[in-house]
């Protein structure tokens, strides 16, 4: 069985590399973009088994980025995980509602991360 | 000339024995025909003479420099390091680079012996001949079937301290 | 919360909140110069919540609290329910140095004393009360799961009804129940009622539900877990069960509560927030290395090919026709990589001058005065290697502005000046170069003072009436403490020699300009980089040199009768009415067989700022030549007079002389030559 596709989206690079290793000793193929404005344009021609999005990023922001991929007939079923801080709750519930299909809370224990992709992506 | 071997190990010499983990292994020189070892695990590389630039007021020990494949590598030599007279290098001598933390630096020697493994008890301390800074040089002693190595402390050799020396040079005690 | 899975990232993360923090500043200096732009805000909101969010990972738990303070206030003014005040954006910049703080102390796992942030954090707090309301509470702990160790299995019922809408947030029951087939023995019952027939049937609806008999010895707390990102989407009951009752008929339940936050927030905009004014550059991360090891390697291609070209001029002509000007062409081109390659690794000044802000505040605070920083020219770009030896002398020049250029307050006003004191940080290029100025509109420099210091020091003629030009620069020799060059008495003066000594270090040249009462101006010039040099290769005996070109004023061949002994001081030559003295390099550097009469040889006279010009009697000119810089300290050790090493194209090394080092060491002094000894011992 190929190994499932993750996309990282966050400007902070140290996020990226810690979501990127976590998900990489577990099996994970990886990409990553630093903004959704990125990640949209990687998303063309890279497809992936599930996303995760931080919420605060410059260019578009978390939930920009997950209205885009609902809108999308091409994303509307991929899973969306945000990467949330206990004061992102506003945030975190428009990300819900915009469509997002769980979250990650900052900081997260590698094992955490791995056990909540593996519950949306299989 | 230059003969390029890899550390720990190297192919075109005599390879010790399968030795177990607290061994140390030194490759081992000769200078006037006395024998000396230096720990394999700091040789960069081992290669013929070639001519140096001279450095300005440098001591006599150090021949000048050369261009290590774009890095700048001063070379000791090391017979006027210990005390004898210099070397007259021609290209049947031989240069080992090492490298202890980061610095490079070449050692001038008449020639490479051996690769020898040495369990730390068979090393024997330096006796103390009176003359006490020449014995800093040296870690230890070793013998070997019927020949003495005295295993050289690269630390020392190359080391930054900027320690209160007497004026005369260090000297070793000849081989008794 | 675990730590210790990512430490190896650490770097990384330290890095970035160098990136942050600057970014922070920068923003906030825009809010300072009054500029509410939300975007502006924005940015500074994400800086610290990106510190924040890093830092939870490593357990810098002590840091993140503060940035949590200190990003509830910015989430308050981002949002509009405060205003940034000058007092608020003054708060705002004594936060971010002491957040910087933190940050820098868990980089160099050093202790902060105790109690250092409480000042600043009741001072956040009782500001954000004002937006708020309500004190901000502290940062919430993420609780450890906990499992009961070796516990009993115990039954569940699960009723699991999925509302129509659940599909929309892409959630996939079938994993949900596979993951709850993993805690466990199941049994699972799935609910038809709702299922309408074919043709009513919406394709993206959820109409099946599930009622699932779960026999497991995990938490009730991870079965919850397991269905946390539905527990919205869906009716949900989970009961516990005891042993003899079967699966229960259906009874809706609550839903198992979502995580409930204490801090209060605020409503949910309807607008997501998008920072729009913020334009990505087009650029590409590279790791430093990276970049080091490109440049290194177009330097040896530059060498190599300088072999080539020797080896060639060694054929002849007509052997090989295509090689000469084919190796003339390939020369062109590297020349044309080597400036794209050193391209690359320029940076804005800017990166050194960002840390000026701080200085000054901490400073102007420290010294009771005040000053208005202006920058400008942070764009102005120079090889890292030159940026990084900026910091000293920069901030040496503007402590010495703070501390003895500029009056106090109450001392301005009555001298008619504006209270607030001006500090000019400028950089552009020119002329092949960057020219960086300090200037300040304080006192200037008090040219009486210096002048009789400078008597009294036996460092000037009792004779000699220097231009006011002259005198300003004599704060530049050695001896000669800033304390002395103004008539303020406070403080500690730091030596403009030094200064001048790490520029010159350099290769670079630093004057003043000042007038009295008005100000003074330090004007520096320093090449573009460190990596690569225009030197003239001279030969002394068997041995080859490289004189920087930016030293050289001329090279000739003198007639004996214009070389004239002078008494205890050598050989000076005559060149157009002026004595120039001579320094033999041969004898400098010990070479035997060199060319010992310099009208049989060559005199190069250079010059530099330590002591005017000298002629180096040198046996000929090999020829010009750009050669790449190699460190000689890096193995060996610094040498008077000698600054670096190249390689020549036929691959010897050939030393690069330090014109300024030569002249203050001839007679070469015993010393220099006693510290490489001691070293080598």
């Amino acid at each position: 069985m190929m190994a499932k596709r993750v996309m990282t989206v966050d400007d902070s690079k140290t996020m990226r590399d810690m979501v990127g290793f976590t998900l990489r000793s577990a099996g994970f193929t990886v990409i990553a973009a630093e903004d959704g404005k990125q990640a949209l344009g990687l998303l063309a021609s890279n497809p992936v088994d599930v996303i995760i999005t931080d919420l605060n990023m410059p260019v578009m922001d978390g939930v920009a980025l997950i209205r885009a991929l609902r809108a999308d007939p091409k994303w509307r079923s991929v899973p969306i995980l945000m990467l949330t801080t206990e004061s992102d709750a506003g945030k975190k519930s428009e990300g819900r509602s915009a469509g997002a299909t769980g979250w990650i809370v900052k900081p997260f224990s590698p094992d955490k991360l791995i056990d909540v992709v593996n519950r949306v992506c299989g | 000339m230059n003969r390029a071997i890899s550390t720990g190990g190297g192919r075109g010499l005599p390879t010790a024995a399968a030795a177990p983990e607290d061994n140390s292994q030194f490759i081992t020189f000769t200078l006037c025909e006395q024998e000396y070892g230096v720990d394999i695990m700091a040789i960069r590389e081992i290669k013929g003479w070639t001519e140096t630039t001279s450095i300005p007021h440098a001591p006599a020990f150090i021949r000048g420099v050369i261009n290590l494949r774009g890095i700048i590598v001063p070379i000791m030599d090391l017979r006027a390091r210990f005390g004898m007279e210099l070397a007259i290098p021609t290209r049947m001598h031989v240069v080992i680079i090492i490298t202890i933390g980061t610095r490079t630096t070449g050692l001038l020697v008449d020639a490479v012996s051996d690769i020898i493994t040495v369990a730390p008890a068979s090393i024997r301390a330096v006796p103390d001949m009176g003359a006490a800074d020449g014995a800093t040089l040296l870690t230890g002693l070793v013998a070997l079937d019927d020949r003495m190595v005295s295993l050289v402390s690269l630390e020392h050799l190359i080391g930054n301290a900027i320690a209160q020396m007497p004026a005369a040079e260090t000297r070793l005690q000849p081989a008794a | 919360m675990a730590t210790g899975h990512f430490d190896h990232l650490k770097s990384t993360y330290f890095q970035e909140c160098g990136e942050l923090l600057d970014s922070a500043y920068a923003s906030l200096t825009l809010l300072s110069e009054g500029r509410q732009d939300d975007d502006t805000v924005h940015a500074i909101f994400r800086a610290i919540h990106s510190i924040k969010g890093g830092g939870g990972a490593f357990g810098f738990d002590r840091m993140v609290a503060f940035a949590h303070v200190l990003e509830t206030l910015l989430d308050l003014l981002r949002d509009g329910r405060m205003q940034s005040t000058g007092a608020v954006v003054g708060l705002l910049l004594r936060a971010t140095d002491a957040l910087s703080d933190l940050v820098a102390a868990e980089r160099t796992a050093t202790l902060v004393a105790q109690g250092f942030e409480d000042a600043l954090l009741a001072e956040l707090g009782a500001c954000a009360l004002q937006g708020l309301g309500v004190v901000p509470p502290p940062v919430p702990r993420v609780a450890a799961s906990s499992s009961p160790p070796g516990a009993q299995a115990v039954l569940y019922t699960i009723r699991f009804m999925p509302h129509p809408g659940l599909y929309r947030n892409a959630n996939e029951p079938l994993l949900l129940l596979r993951e709850l087939k993993r805690i466990g023995d199941t049994t699972i019952r799935a609910e038809l009622a709702r299922l309408p027939s074919l043709e009513r049937m919406e394709p993206e609806d959820a109409y099946i539900g599930w009622t699932i008999a779960l026999r497991t010895t995990a938490d009730l707390s991870r079965i919850e877990e397991i269905l946390d990102f539905v527990s919205d989407d869906c009716d949900l009951s989970i009961e516990r069960v005891p042993d003899t009752v079967e699966i229960a008929a259906d009874d809706a339940a609550s839903p198992a509560a979502p995580d409930t936050l204490s801090i209060p927030v605020a409503k949910a905009d309807q607008e997501p927030r998008r920072g729009e004014g913020y334009v990505a550059p087009t650029s590409v991360r590279v790791d430093v290395q990276k970049v080091d090891r490109l440049v290194n390697l177009v330097g040896e291609l530059v060498i190599n090919q300088a072999m080539l070209v020797q080896f060639g001029a060694l054929l002849p002509p007509d052997v090989c026709p295509g090689l000469v000007g084919g190796l003339a062409t390939l020369s062109q081109h590297l020349r044309e990589l080597q400036e794209g390659v050193m391209a690359i690794r320029t940076q804005p000044v800017g990166s050194v001058f960002s840390r000026m802000p701080r200085l000054v505040r901490e400073l102007s605070t420290q010294l009771g005065k005040d000053v208005h920083l202006v920058i400008t020219g942070e764009g102005t770009e120079l090889d890292k290697t030159v940026i990084e030896q900026l910091a000293d002398p920069l901030t040496h020049l503007l402590r010495n502005a703070l501390d003895h250029g500029l009056e106090a307050p109450d001392q301005r006003i009555a001298a008619g000046k504006p209270a607030q004191g001006t500090i000019r940080l400028a950089a552009e290029h020119g002329s092949g170069r960057i020219v960086i100025e300090v200037s300040d509109d304080g006192r200037g420099i008090d040219r009486d003072r210096v002048l009789a210091k400078a008597r009294q020091r036996g460092l000037i003629d009792d004779a000699s009436t220097p231009s006011e030009e002259e005198i300003d620069n004599l704060i530049f020799l050695p001896g000669f403490s800033t304390v002395d060059v103004v008539s303020d008495i406070s403080g500690r003066g730091v030596g403009m020699d030094v200064v001048r000594s790490n520029i010159q270090a350099l290769g670079g040249r630093i004057t003043v300009h000042s007038r009295q009462g008005a100000g003074s101006r330090f004007v520096l010039s320093l090449p573009l980089t460190l990596a690569i040099l225009d030197g003239m290769i001279v030969a002394v005996g068997r041995e080859c040199y490289i004189v920087p070109l930016t030293n050289i004023i001329e090279s000739l061949r003198p007639q004996s009768r214009d070389i004239h002994p002078v008494a205890g001081c050598g050989d000076v030559v005559a060149i157009r009415g002026d004595y120039i003295p001579l320094i033999h390099l041969s004898h400098h550097f010990d070479v035997p067989g060199a060319v010992s009469d310099p009208a049989r040889g060559m005199v190069v006279v250079v010059e530099s700022e330590t002591a005017g010009q000298v002629g180096l009697v040198v046996d000929e000119l090999i020829g010009q030549q750009q050669v790449v810089v190699k460190s000689l300290e890096e193995n060996y050790g610094a040498v008077d007079g000698i600054g670096g090493a190249t390689i020549l194209g036929n691959g010897r090394v050939a030393l690069i002389l330090d014109v300024a080092g030569l002249r203050v060491t001839h007679p070469p002094r015993p010393q220099s030559t006693h510290l490489v000894q001691e070293r080598w011992r």
